[in-house]
């Protein structure tokens, strides 16, 4: 085993444990956040630079520190490692500068997408972006593209974290390209609509961690947070059948697999699960899925300096409760402005 | 003074074919290599001599040569890397094109150093003559023996490759290379591991710049302490320098390392002075990536010393007062050159070459080319001065490669040691729009 100290708090991991997931099993308040690695999917990770962090001493045979800022999704820890997360500002000011420019060609339609209140890009500049963009010069777009007849791609919204290609890689023997051109004119290619033209293709909404990849059965159906997600399974021949159903009154608008603290699905389901069955009938109803704080579906979610909403880790119980409360001013400490 | 070594018979008329390089000395490094040495041997001699590498990092070859992993019945490969597309940097094109069997000889001795059987030569897309240079070189080189089976009967079998690159700059970064010799996208991989251990399909390779293999030739034929016994310090041999820009005398030159930059740009056996007897202004020592230096830090230190062509004088004083030597690309300007539109030409070189996979580079680099579009176009204000310094700060170190740490240098250091110039530029702007 392994000793590793992220911003104080000291863990013992096996051999082979990268820095992000020694602080994730830490916990979601120390894990760095990770826009393109992705547990599940071998070889992702470090594109997207947000996961950096600063190591302060490489490990108890050589403390020297590390000269630059690393990629904690692809760095393995070493016995006697120290690394600083939050608690450094300089790494915070990098982490803002890597935000700005995941944003500095985002379209920012947000009001029209139907990722917003799951999107993880919203999180990440709400926790470690900067107020406003420095960025004025015209925002690159692209048409939207039809992957299948029910994926949308519109790679206007991409930040490139290469997730997509690696579902459609790791699920389909034999595929190794899904980026065309290069520098800030990639996109991905829809040589992907053949190529994931599989049972699983709809994976790759669940792994987009923006609104480019999008699901046409729920597209502009609702948003998000005012739909009820609840835990249900199926006898399915495919996958494991077990998924969140989003509820909208008694209608199912949209099914997706179930997503941890850190937005990543537990098991990957079938396009069946996914597209066919929006009949509650369909389903054996588990009961109502508990949302990480993370999600401005738990509503309030914006709260200043990174508080946890208790909120958020109520029992499952309490959940009608809080669906009934009506809303509550935001105490003034609390507001965006801060 | 002068020592060469690489283009000693530069101007040989028909050095090009094997026959004329053959008579004068040609393949005698292999020879000697392959008939009274074992390969440690020769690798030991790489270490002694201090060669390092030229392809721009200027890590020391032996070293390089010594992490290659060795697991049993696994192939190791040598890539010589021919890709040169720094702006500012030819030297590569010049050897090839004048006395491809120099790199070819090179080739063979550091395979055999490496127990290497296949070797591949990875060059640019555009010298598409070159390639063709080559190949026939290494035809004549198989006729005459010296690749195929059994090499000069001591069993040691070597096949040679040509690959027309891909036609980025980023396949010049070793792994992107690697990458694409294996017929997929150029894009750099994400290290460790690094090629000595996972290379070239997996298999351990050695990544080799086009003129650190044709070093290894007077290397093995001298002996590493004479190749030592030239130089300065840590910076050993000769080198090739691209000198271009603002000279009387632009072109590729071999310099013994520690020659004074002073002498360098002034003597008639190299750059010839400035051009048009105009006052020298800035100089940016080793290709577009690394920092621009003005006229006075260039020809001396920033404690008074002169300055020199070797590694260590051309870093004196880090990136506060000094550069690096790079690989080599010497490109000159005088007082008329603007620095400011110069680096507009850098950074949109940056931006087009950005291969995209991390935000970072891919977001800055092309933010920098439109602040800088915006200045040199008359629409510039004195933030945007700070907004590019913040941006290259940003980008440097945060990436997977360093080509987002050579986008942001030459920004970094013409704002350092040239801000007035950019502000005069908005200013008069300003002036004009009031
Ligand atoms: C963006 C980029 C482009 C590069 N282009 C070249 C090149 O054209 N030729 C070269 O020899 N090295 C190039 N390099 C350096 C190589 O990655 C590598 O360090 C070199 O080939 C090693 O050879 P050496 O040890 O003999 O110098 C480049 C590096 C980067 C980051
Ligand atoms: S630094 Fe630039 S060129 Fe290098 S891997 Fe990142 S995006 Fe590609
Ligand atoms: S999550 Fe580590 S680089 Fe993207």
């Amino acid at each position: 085993m392994l000793k590793v100290t992220i911003d104080g708090q000291t863990i013992e991991v096996p051999e082979g444990t990268t820095i992000l997931q020694a602080a994730r099993m830490l916990g979601p308040e120390v894990a760095p956040p990770a826009m393109c690695y992705y547990s599940t999917l071998e070889t992702s990770g470090g594109y997207c630079r947000t996961c950096i962090v600063k190591v302060t001493k490489g490990s108890e045979k050589d403390p020297r520190p590390m000269p630059k800022p690393v990629a904690s999704c692809r760095t393995m820890v070493m016995d006697g490692m120290e690394v600083q997360n939050k608690t450094s500002p300089e790494l915070l000011e990098a982490r803002k500068g890597v935000v700005e420019f995941l944003l500095a060609n985002h379209p920012l339609d947000c009001p029209v997408c139907d990722q917003a209140g799951e999107c993880h890009l919203q999180d990440l500049s709400f926790e470690h972006g900067a107020e406003s963009t420095r960025y004025e010069f015209e925002r690159r777009t692209f048409e939207k593209i039809d992957i299948g007849p029910n994926v949308q791609l519109h790679m206007t919204r991409c930040i490139l974290c290469y997730r997509c290609v690696k579902v459609a890689d790791q699920l389909t023997p034999g595929r190794s390209h899904g980026v065309l051109n290069r520098g800030d004119a990639s996109e991905i290619s829809t040589y992907i609509e053949k190529s994931i033209d599989n049972e699983f293709s709809g994976n790759v909404i669940d792994v987009c961690p923006v609104g480019a990849l999008t699901d046409k059965t729920f597209r502009f159906k609702n948003r998000v947070w005012f739909t009820k997600p609840m835990d249900a399974h199926r006898e399915c021949d495919k996958c494991s059948g077990k998924v969140a159903l989003w509820f909208k009154g008694a209608d199912v608008l949209r099914v997706t697999g179930r997503k941890d603290a850190f937005g990543e699905v537990e098991e990957f389901i079938c396009n069946t699960c996914r597209f066919e069955k929006k009949d509650a009938a369909d389903w054996k109803i588990e009961g109502p899925r508990v949302i990480d704080h993370k999600s401005v579906i738990s509503s309030n979610h914006y709260l200043a300096n990174n508080q946890v909403p208790d909120f958020a880790f109520r029992e499952v119980a309490d959940y009608k409760a809080i669906e009934d409360k009506p809303v509550q001013p935001v105490p003034a400490q609390n507001q965006l402005n801060n | 003074m002068s020592k060469k070594l690489l283009l000693k018979h530069d101007h040989e008329p028909g050095i090009q074919t094997y026959e004329v390089y053959r008579k004068h000395g040609g393949y005698a490094s292999v020879e000697k290599a392959l008939k009274t040495m074992t390969p440690e041997a020769v690798v030991e001699e790489v270490k002694k001599s201090g060669l390092r590498g030229r392809g721009g990092a200027g890590f020391p070859t032996g070293m390089k040569w010594s992490f290659l992993a060795k697991p049993e019945g696994v192939p190791r490969y040598l890539v010589c890397n021919a890709d040169e597309s720094e702006p500012g940097t030819f030297k590569d094109r010049y050897l090839m094109s004048r006395i491809p069997h120099y790199l070819i000889e090179g080739m063979i001795t550091s395979s055999f150093a490496l127990g290497a059987n296949t070797s591949y030569i990875y060059v640019r897309g555009e010298y598409y003559y070159v390639i063709a240079i080559l190949e026939k070189a290494i035809k004549e080189a198989y006729a005459a023996g010296w690749l195929g089976k059994n090499i000069l009967g001591t069993g040691f079998d070597h096949d040679m490759y040509v690959q027309p690159g891909g036609g980025a700059y980023i396949c010049g970064e070793e792994t992107a290379l690697l990458e694409s010799l294996e017929g997929k996208r150029g894009n750099p991989r994400i290290k460790p591991p690094f090629p000595a251990v996972k290379g070239l399909w997996g298999c351990p390779t050695v990544v080799n710049n086009v003129e650190t293999i044709a070093a290894v030739v007077p290397i093995v034929n001298d002996g590493g302490e004479a190749y030592a016994a030239i130089g300065i310090g840590k910076s050993t041999g000769t080198k090739l320098i691209s000198a271009s820009g603002h000279i009387n005398k632009p072109g590729v030159y071999e310099i013994e390392l520690g020659l004074p930059v002073e002498e360098f740009i002034n003597s008639d056996e190299y750059c010839g002075g400035v051009w048009k007897g105009r006052k020298l202004k800035a100089v940016v020592a080793g290709g577009s990536s690394v920092p621009v230096l003005p006229a006075d830090l260039i020809m001396k230190t920033a404690a008074g010393e002169p300055r020199l062509m070797s590694y260590e004088s051309l870093a004196d004083g880090g990136f506060a007062s000094g550069t690096m030597l790079g690989s080599g690309g010497f490109i000159v300007m005088d007082e008329t050159a603007s620095v400011v539109k110069n680096l507009w030409t850098f950074a949109r070189f940056y931006h087009h070459e950005s291969c995209g996979q991390c935000s970072p580079c891919r977001e800055g680099t092309g933010w920098m080319e439109k602040v800088l579009h915006k200045i040199v176009h008359g629409h510039g204000e004195m933030k945007d001065i700070d907004l590019l310094w913040d941006l290259q700060r940003k980008i440097e170190g945060n990436t997977i490669c360093p080509l987002g740490d050579a986008a942001a240098w030459p920004v970094a250091s013409a704002i350092r040691h040239f801000r007035s110039e950019f502000e005069e530029m908005i200013n008069s702007h300003a002036v004009e729009h009031a």
